[in-house]
């Protein structure tokens, strides 16, 4: 294997999220994947028989679809499907109270800052530990609007009705290799359904985390805003070092009925030795608008292009993208923009970070169909490179086809400049602390996007990856 | 690859291995080996990145034979004006050299047809004849280039010559479901400076397929001004190949012009060799009825601080459609380093498809790079002023399509060459 194909394993300091607690994993399904596996999650799950041919279905479909490895990453050969384990959950019952919850489970949450006092400002926490929700707990308040936020698992037992409408629908399960796998092993994620004309005031939040080696999470979350309904959600990752590499491959649709808007927050931030393989993709109707805030800090190898379809006239994508790409990392990350109405507009703004031998890449498709008016669709790009040896890419694919619409992409590279840092140091600032603060100026106009904690959490981390990169 | 695949249609081109004719043995022997290698190679595919958003069919040229002889040599000739006072002339009509007039050149520069440099310039045909890999998808073609060249141009200007007239090269293709492999080959030396036009044309409406390498070389402080005018009939599949070196303060400026074709494939491999050396690349392309130019650009910077420049500019009408695939590479160490890239099509039609993505890869520090690509139609604000000036509305949208096209144009550190570029275009647009 070429040099170029490995990532070594970097040591990058960690005080958040580097720790692990033995569990006794009450369902393990073993390693690799098999068609008895996925009988296997089913009959633990107590899946309806849909769901097992759903499961079916996409185990066929991984087994068919190829690597993407004519255009991703070579790294990506480097995954061994045979040696990963494919479910692993604590209990069967997601638990509805912080009381029922396991100590040991709770002190992982504890160092994972998740404070009691924040419960009081968040509306429900559905805190993901490994596969099965460990944790959730509403509000009363969303619950009382009507507002259904329950795990996967749980979603398609109670909810058929509303579930089996949209699952699988706006990310088919063949989609690709990632999509089709977590369509046979899913477990886990969040299954939300708003109302019409219900807005959420307050952000629904999950975490998740990886507490187990080679154990990848596929977590499966769909999120219904019905007819003019507002909500946020928010994802946050962290996960333990491990030496093998594992895998985390979830899918996450978002469907935005007639004038609804929907938010979707990502934290990213797992180890280094994870694959984080991710298909994110909303459906807009008429006048609805879905927003993708997504930053990524953590993981190996990252693939994640989330897309907005925008079905109905007057519908809205947006994007907005930060990536770090730290020592050995690959930020290989992007938006994808399908306007199939007229009127219906599109932003994209995506800014990278490359410190050390990290490779930021933005991957990015616009398309604009046939005999459509009215589509805007506005792309920029900015990277910053830290070191000589950081790398950054951009790969945008943009068709536009008739006239009547609007398209542009912009990008550009640039570098910390000597002069900015020297001022900075003039003033008695030191040269870490310097470039600290002028990477965190450079993406400080996406970082006020997001929600006020995550803005807060968002600059520590920039921070703690940027220490060391000096010199 | 399986015989089953391989359609019948292509034996004329494919079952021949290469004529020796009158090359050397050791030409000969490059040639069966790029004769090899073209058959053990694929044909270009869905999962190539290469050919993403690319016509395969048109890629896949089916039931083309080798070009006989031109009709009537001196009509092709007659038709060859393009520039009034060149310093130097070849014309080529189907692979076969049928005038050159050098009488105006400088002593020591070189415009000799292929097989004369080959058997009296070895050296320099060894040093600088396809050397470079195509890396942008057309490595097939470029085999079968090689392998089936008869003939081609070969300009070499000595170290510290000046040659101040344009040199005009012009490749024809006549018959139906002729091929052709037209050769431009320019190797400027250390301050050397030359303007060469490289003209492609159809003598009447056929439909022929033409697979061209136009190779630049470009020395120490020299300077170079290309432009390929493209007139292939509207029915013409072509590939046009083309790699430019350019050393230490040695500048390329290189302007493609397409104007006819079916299906047309260019691909522009800038090598930013030497520190401070310096690569425009423009293109104009009006492109219309069921015209599809596929562009694929690499601006590749080996040394520090040295600049490339990419504009070109599409105005789509009718069933046409375009693909723009450009990639800024800065390779390790290639520091201080400027590069531009910028694609802008304007949509005139309803039917009309542009893609564009416009790329880059950064490895250095210290850059400056930006990339765009813009879609648009035509500013209803300057179509109002235009007709409240009492200019018709179908006039007014000429003229903004010129002056789009007119702003490519002006990149030429050449008065006299956008001048004629312009006439050129002017005809085409019927303005």
């Amino acid at each position: 294997m070429s040099s170029e194909t490995t990532t070594p394993d970097l040591e990058i300091d960690r005080s958040v999220g580097d720790f692990s607690y033995d569990v006794a994993y009450a369902y393990d399904a073993g390693v690799g994947l098999t068609e008895a596996t996925i009988d296997y999650i089913s009959d633990v799950k107590g899946d309806p028989d849909w769901v097992r041919a759903f499961r079916k279905e996409g185990y066929r479909k991984f087994l068919e679809k190829p690597m993407p490895t004519h255009w991703a990453t070579k790294d990506l050969e480097n995954i061994v499907f045979e040696n990963i384990r494919y479910y692993l959950a604590q209990g069967q019952q997601a638990k509805r109270s912080w009381d029922e919850v396991p100590d040991e489970v709770k002190e992982t949450f504890e160092r994972l800052g998740i404070p009691e006092q924040e419960r009081k400002f968040l509306a429900g926490v559905e805190a993901q530990f490994d596969s099965e929700a460990a944790y959730s707990n509403i509000k009363a308040a969303v619950g009382e609007q009507g507002v259904i936020f329950v795990g996967s698992t749980e979603g398609l037992k109670e909810h058929p009705e509303i579930f089996k409408k949209w699952f699988g629908k706006v990310i088919p399960s063949g989609d690709n290799k990632f999509s089709a796998l977590n369509s046979a092993v899913f477990s886990g994620g969040s299954f939300i359904y708003v109302p019409p004309g219900v807005k959420v005031k307050h952000p629904l939040q999950a975490y998740f985390r990886i507490n187990a080696q080679n154990f990848g999470q596929f977590e499966r979350t769909l999120i219904i805003a019905d007819e003019g309904a507002e909500v946020m959600y928010m994802e946050g990752c962290t996960a333990p070092k491990f030496e093998t590499a594992t895998l985390h491959s979830a899918v996450v649709e978002l469907v935005a009925l007639k004038g609804a808007k929907i938010q979707y927050v990502t934290v990213q931030n797992w180890s280094s030795n994870v694959f984080n393989l991710v298909t994110k993709r909303g459906i807009a109707h008429q006048d609805a608008e879905i927003k993708w805030i997504d930053c990524n800090i953590g993981s190996r190898v990252t693939m994640k292009y989330p897309g907005v379809v925008m079905k109905e006239p007057g519908a809205r994508g947006e994007v907005v993208s930060i990536a770090l790409a730290g020592d050995g990392q690959h930020q290989d990350t992007g938006a994808k923009m399908i306007h199939a109405a007229d009127n219906t507009t599109s932003n994209i703004v995506s800014k990278s970070i490359s410190l050390g031998t990290g490779r930021a890449t933005y991957r990015g498709m616009v398309h604009v169909p046939k005999h459509l008016k009215g589509c805007k669709n506005n792309t920029e790009c900015d990277a910053l490179l830290i070191n000589t040896s950081s790398r950054t890419d951009t790969y945008p694919a943009i068709t536009v086809r008739g006239q009547g619409n609007a398209v542009q992409h912009e990008a550009s590279v640039s570098q910390i400049s000597a002069e900015q840092i020297f001022y900075m140091q003039q003033r008695g600032i030191s040269e870490g602390a310097a470039m600290s603060l002028a990477v965190n100026g450079f993406v400080n106009d996406l970082v006020q996007q997001f929600p006020m904690e995550y803005s807060v959490e968002l600059k520590r981390l920039i921070d703690l990856e940027m220490e060391g990169s000096v010199g | 690859m399986s015989a089953l695949c391989e359609p019948e249609v292509h034996a004329s081109l494919i079952a021949d291995a290469p004529v020796r004719g009158n090359w050397p043995a050791w030409f000969h022997e490059d040639q069966v080996k790029a004769w090899e290698l073209f058959a053990s190679l694929p044909w270009p595919s869905r999962t190539d990145e290469p050919w993403r958003f690319a016509n395969l069919k048109a890629a896949r040229p089916e039931g083309f034979r080798p070009a006989d002889s031109v009709r009537d040599a001196a009509e092709l000739v007659a038709r060859s004006t393009g520039w009034e006072h060149v310093s130097g002339k070849l014309v080529f009509g189907n692979d076969t050299l049928l005038h050159s007039g050098v009488s105006g050149l400088p002593s020591g520069v070189l415009l000799l047809p292929l097989e004369e440099a080959v058997a009296g310039h070895a050296g320099l045909i060894r040093s600088h004849f396809m050397t470079s890999e195509p890396r942008l998808g057309s490595r097939k073609f470029a085999a079968l280039h090689r392998a089936k060249l008869r003939t081609g141009a070969f300009l070499h200007v000595p170290k510290g010559v000046v040659v101040e007239k344009p040199i005009e090269i012009w490749h024809w293709v006549e018959g139906e479901k002729a091929a052709v492999f037209p050769h431009t080959l320019v190797v400027l030396e250390e301050g050397a400076s030359a303007t060469v036009i490289d003209r492609f044309a159809s003598s009447g409406t056929e439909a022929s397929l033409a697979i061209a390498v136009n190779d630049l070389t470009v020395g120490k402080g020299a300077r170079l001004t290309y432009t390929a005018v493209q007139e292939w009939s509207d029915s013409t599949t072509a590939f046009h190949v083309n790699t430019t070196e350019v050393a230490e303060e040695g500048t390329s400026t290189a302007l493609q012009m397409n104007l006819g074709g079916r299906y047309v494939r260019g691909e522009s491999d800038s090598h930013l060799r030497g520190e401070g050396s310096r690569s425009v690349m423009l293109s104009v392309n009006p492109a219309d009825k069921q015209r599809e130019i596929d562009q694929r650009t690499f601006q590749d910077h080996f040394s520090p601080r040295a600049t490339s420049d990419l504009l070109y500019h599409n105005a789509l009408s009718d069933n046409s459609r375009t693909i723009f695939s450009g990639l800024i590479k800065v390779e390790e160490g290639a520091h201080e380093t400027d590069a531009y890239q910028k694609v802008r099509n304007l949509m005139l039609s309803d039917e009309a498809e542009a893609n564009s993505m416009p790329g880059l890869e950064i490895l250095a520090d210290n850059v400056r790079c930006t990339h765009g690509a813009t879609s648009g139609e035509l500013n209803e604000e300057e179509l109002f002023y235009m007709q409240a000036r009492g200019i018709p509305a179908k006039q007014a949208a000429q003229l903004i399509v010129r002056g789009f096209f007119g702003s490519v144009l002006e990149r030429l550190d050449h008065a006299e060459l956008q001048a004629h570029l312009g006439a050129i275009l002017d005809k085409k647009l019927g303005i």
